[in-house]
């Protein structure tokens, strides 16, 4: 098992915004998380990737407990993650976007670096390189010493995703990633986050709305409402769920 | 004890003067955001206000105060046009500087005109009885009193108007503000109004107590009532009362109990324990961050 | 008489032009170094300046120090301190103490390099202990953290009668000398650009745009602060000891908040993020401070107003977040270039 979240539940104040979630992700499977607004999706991808700490429970990656690591510890643990709002280094270069995210992963240390000694060039040299091969993939290479705030939305959206490889992860955790594209655009997306799985041998979680993208490419969802877990199992299923339908649409809806 | 009383007077004389000056500092900060470096400045010349109303008009105190408040007020709201209006889309480090860009330019204005210390004339007639061996002067007791009228004056405003609802609205959210059919502007200047006012009155209280005024003497003080801002919590306007008070508590009991040098060593060490156990000061609430 | 205004543009516009060659030219900058390390050895020797604007080279190169290292924290890390002159102070007296009291005279000329490390040094340790909170707190209470450091530094000094207390340590030798300034001005650009183009220095960029997405990314949030605190004030330190031995005499009021303002105006003036907005902002400040004298007090009046019409027509400043070309390391400004030829090559071998 690559990844083991045990009876996760947070506290704001007095209010439980996630209560008992458990998850098994094994290597290589795309599960989706699904809910209404506010149910506690980007929380726990917040509590996943360190940036809340839970209140009680335990997260594992390969047996590694997480809870009470820095978000920086997690990802150099190999979890990577994209914003529901982009957040990417808005004045910064997209190769450098691409190359901070390399960090934990720089083998040289800072006296080496300030006065530019031992494995500092070849160093700088490899991250430049890497980070290059990495934007070509994305086919970003040529917008490489642009400022990332000035790219179009769709290739903002993509170079997150490629910075958020950039770390090197098992896992990538995709927040919203079709959010504000068209039915065409979605189409592509699906086939993208397909390829980038086999291609960089990942693991998956997708938060997401667009039904079309989570019923067509995952393999597994987890339906969350006011931070509890309502349903799971496979797309299939919870779209027969009546449960499901009634937190979505109210009594007799539809997907 | 009698001692301890006196002190406690003392405390509460410095502190009110503090805690006005700090109204200013979280008044412009809580609708702006911004922290206006130049207020400490605009107190200095509240004080060379009532030192030219007193000398040159021979004005009595409260025409006196008024013109202090009312010419800080106008320099204040002129101050925000000129310079910081442009800067409001800006980084918020630009106007930053632009503040003390301004303070700095006050002081050497009023400088060129004022190259030696002046001496402020007596405004009030000043009678010191004592009572159990605390001697309780006129002056002190109307500097207190004036400041907790000035405050209880600027909370009604705040909570009661519709100028002080307007203004709440605008710390909570400037964007949605001019949609509810808000002036912006207007507001915005009335904040700076009433805030430069309150710190222009605080000039003319210190003139009348330390009655020897310099273009420079905003600065520390200055300093001094941010760092009272933020204990009582940026933004919040009781907050900014209750640091001015606590700072002013603090100075003077260190005075009182070790060489006046260690004076600024102890209020800002205080300072920092208090920020790391309170980051967000006294009343103050983090905002939170959205991931 | 009716071309020559237009014959005055034209000469800006070419003037410019050349501005644009001599700072984009790379080779250029290595011959500049050369040059001015004669010049900086020439000048005092057979007294090619006189000695006012001697100092007044001086005291640029210093103000270089300072801005380039303050831009660290306030520019490239988007922070707001307003402590240098603290750091400086301790620089200073440090490097005093050690000069006027520990090191025989006759030594001190030839341990000078010495002394300014110390004083860095012992700057760049208590910048560990401001460097500290920074790790929680951020923008405006940073900002003030920073400002009680500068009080409490103060203080401390003045409370300190064995190295003078408020009157300060006078009779400083007079050591700074042109070519240790251009020296110490040259180490503090080469290492703090080093620092900028490395990982680290990403990572203080990445503080700056978005803190949490930075410590998302796997940047050590903890690691690049401290570094990048104790390397700013490692440098205000060495500026400080510098500026110690040719003021001569220190005291605590020489390093108050109106020395911190003046810093910031430099950095502010020159531009956030870019190291060649620190020289300028150095350079400009003090020499138009000099150039401006005349005017007497209205100079200080004068000032601060160029400062609000910049912040308001370039709130960035002069070179807000853009950088000479001099100062990218190669590998680095032609990344993407070089990657493509290599690929070019690759593929035209491929087919």
């Amino acid at each position: 098992m690559l990844l083991q979240a045990k009876e996760v539940t947070h506290y704001f104040g007095g209010l439980c915004a996630v209560s008992n979630f458990n998850l098994d992700l094994e290597p290589h499977e795309l599960v989706g998380i699904i809910g209404p607004n506010g149910a506690g999706k980007t929380t726990v991808f917040n509590l996943i990737t360190g940036v809340y700490k839970a209140s009680r429970g335990s997260i594992k990656i390969d047996g590694v407990e997480l809870v009470g690591k820095t978000p920086n510890q997690i990802t150099a643990l190999g979890i990577a993650r994209t914003f529901q709002n982009i957040r990417l280094f808005k004045d910064l270069s997209v190769l450098d976007n691409v190359r901070i995210a390399n960090y934990s992963q720089t083998k040289y240390n800072p006296v080496e670096a300030l006065f530019h000694l031992g494995r500092y060039d070849a160093e700088e040299k490899r991250m430049a390189e890497h980070a290059m091969d990495l934007l070509a993939v994305f086919k970003l290479q040529d917008y490489a010493d642009e400022a990332s705030k000035n790219l179009p939305y769709g290739l903002q959206r993509r170079l997150e995703i490629a910075r958020a490889l950039a770390t090197n992860p098992k896992i990538l955790l995709l927040d919203e990633p079709a959010a504000g594209m068209n039915p065409n655009e979605i189409g592509q997306l699906m086939e993208f986050i397909g390829w980038i799985r086999k291609e960089f041998d990942l693991t998956i979680i997708l938060i997401e709305h667009q039904m079309r993208l989570v019923m067509g490419i995952c393999e597994r969802l987890k339906v969350l409402d006011f931070g509890a877990t309502l349903a799971e199992g496979l797309p299939k299923e919870i779209q027969n769920n009546p449960k499901v339908m009634e937190a979505y649409l109210g009594e007799g809806g539809d997907l | 004890m009698t001692y301890l009383f006196q002190q406690v007077l003392n405390a509460l004389q410095l502190g009110s003067i503090y805690a006005l000056i700090a109204l200013g500092y979280t008044m412009v900060y809580g609708i702006l955001t911004m922290i206006n470096f130049a207020h400490g400045d605009l107190f200095m010349l509240g004080a060379f206000f009532c030192f030219l109303a007193a000398t040159f008009l021979h004005l009595p105190f409260i025409p006196t105060l008024l013109i202090a408040m009312i010419g800080v007020a106008i320099v204040g709201v002129l101050i925000e046009r000129f310079a910081y209006k442009p800067l409001r889309q800006a980084p918020r480090v630009s106007a930053i500087i632009t503040a003390l860009g301004v303070g700095i330019f006050l002081e050497n204005f009023t400088l060129v005109f004022a190259p030696y210390p002046q001496s402020v004339p007596t405004l009030i007639k000043n009678t010191t009885w004592v009572i159990g061996g605390v001697s309780i002067s006129s002056l002190q007791l109307i500097i207190i009193a004036l400041s907790i009228v000035l405050m209880i004056l600027l909370d009604f405003i705040v909570r009661k108007t519709m100028v002080g609802m307007a203004m709440r609205a605008i710390s909570w959210d400037k964007a949605i503000v001019p949609l509810m059919g808000i002036p912006l502007d207007l507001v915005i200047s009335a904040t700076f109004a009433l805030g430069t006012s309150l710190g222009g009155a605080a000039g003319v209280m210190y003139a009348l107590a330390f009655p020897v005024i310099d273009p420079y003497m905003g600065v520390l003080i200055g300093w001094k009532a941010f760092i009272a801002a933020v204990v009582g919590g940026i933004g919040n306007i009781r907050g900014a009362m209750i640091g001015g008070f606590i700072l002013g508590g603090v100075e003077i009991l260190v005075a009182a109990f070790l060489p006046s040098t260690y004076r600024d060593f102890v209020a800002f060490t205080l300072l920092l324990v208090l920020l790391i156990f309170r980051p967000y000061g006294i009343l103050g609430k983090p905002r939170p961050q959205k991931v | 008489m009716t071309n020559q205004p237009s014959s005055i543009k034209n000469w800006i516009e070419r003037l410019g032009a050349l501005w644009e060659k001599i700072v984009s030219n790379r080779k250029l900058l290595p011959i500049l170094l050369v040059v001015g390390l004669l010049f900086s050895f020439a000048i005092p020797q057979f007294g090619l300046l006189n000695q006012y604007v001697v100092l007044i080279m001086i005291y640029v190169g210093i103000n270089i120090i300072l801005s380039t290292s303050l831009n660290l924290i306030n520019g490239y890390m988007g922070e707001f301190s307003v402590g240098h002159a603290g750091f400086m102070a301790v620089g200073a007296y440090v490097s005093a103490i050690l000069t006027t009291k520990v090191i025989p005279a006759n030594l001190a000329p030839w341990l000078f390099p010495l002394v300014v490390i110390a004083g860095g040094v012992g700057a760049g340790l208590i910048g560990i202990l401001v460097a500290v909170p920074s790790f929680k707190t951020r923008g405006d209470y940073l900002a003030i953290v920073t400002l009680a450091f500068l009080m409490i530094v103060k203080s401390v000094i003045e409370n300190i009668e064995a190295i003078g207390g408020p009157r300060g340590i006078p009779g400083v030798t007079l050591l700074t000398t042109l070519p240790w300034t251009f020296i110490w001005v040259v180490i503090t650009v080469w290492v703090i650009r080093n620092f900028v183009y490395s990982n680290f220095g990403r990572g203080v960029l990445s503080i700056r745009e978005d803190e949490i997405a930075s410590d998302l990314m796997s940047v050590n949030s903890r690691q690049v602060k401290m570094l990048a605190f104790v390397i700013s004030s490692f440098f205000a330190g060495v500026a400080g000891a510098l500026f110690a031995h040719v003021l001569q005499f220190i005291s605590p009021r020489v390093f108050d908040i109106v020395k911190s303002t003046d810093i910031l105006i430099m950095v502010y003036l020159g531009g956030i993020g870019s190291i060649a907005g620190s020289i300028l902002g150095a350079v400009i400040f003090t020499i138009l401070l000099e150039v401006l004298r005349p005017l007497g007090m209205w100079r200080m009046v004068l000032m601060p107003l160029v400062l609000v019409i910049l912040m308001i027509y370039r709130p960035r400043g002069i070179m807000g977040l853009r950088e000479f070309r001099w100062f990218v390391p190669g590998y680095d400004l032609f990344a993407s270039k070089i990657w493509r030829k290599k690929k070019e090559a690759k593929d035209a071998s491929a087919s």
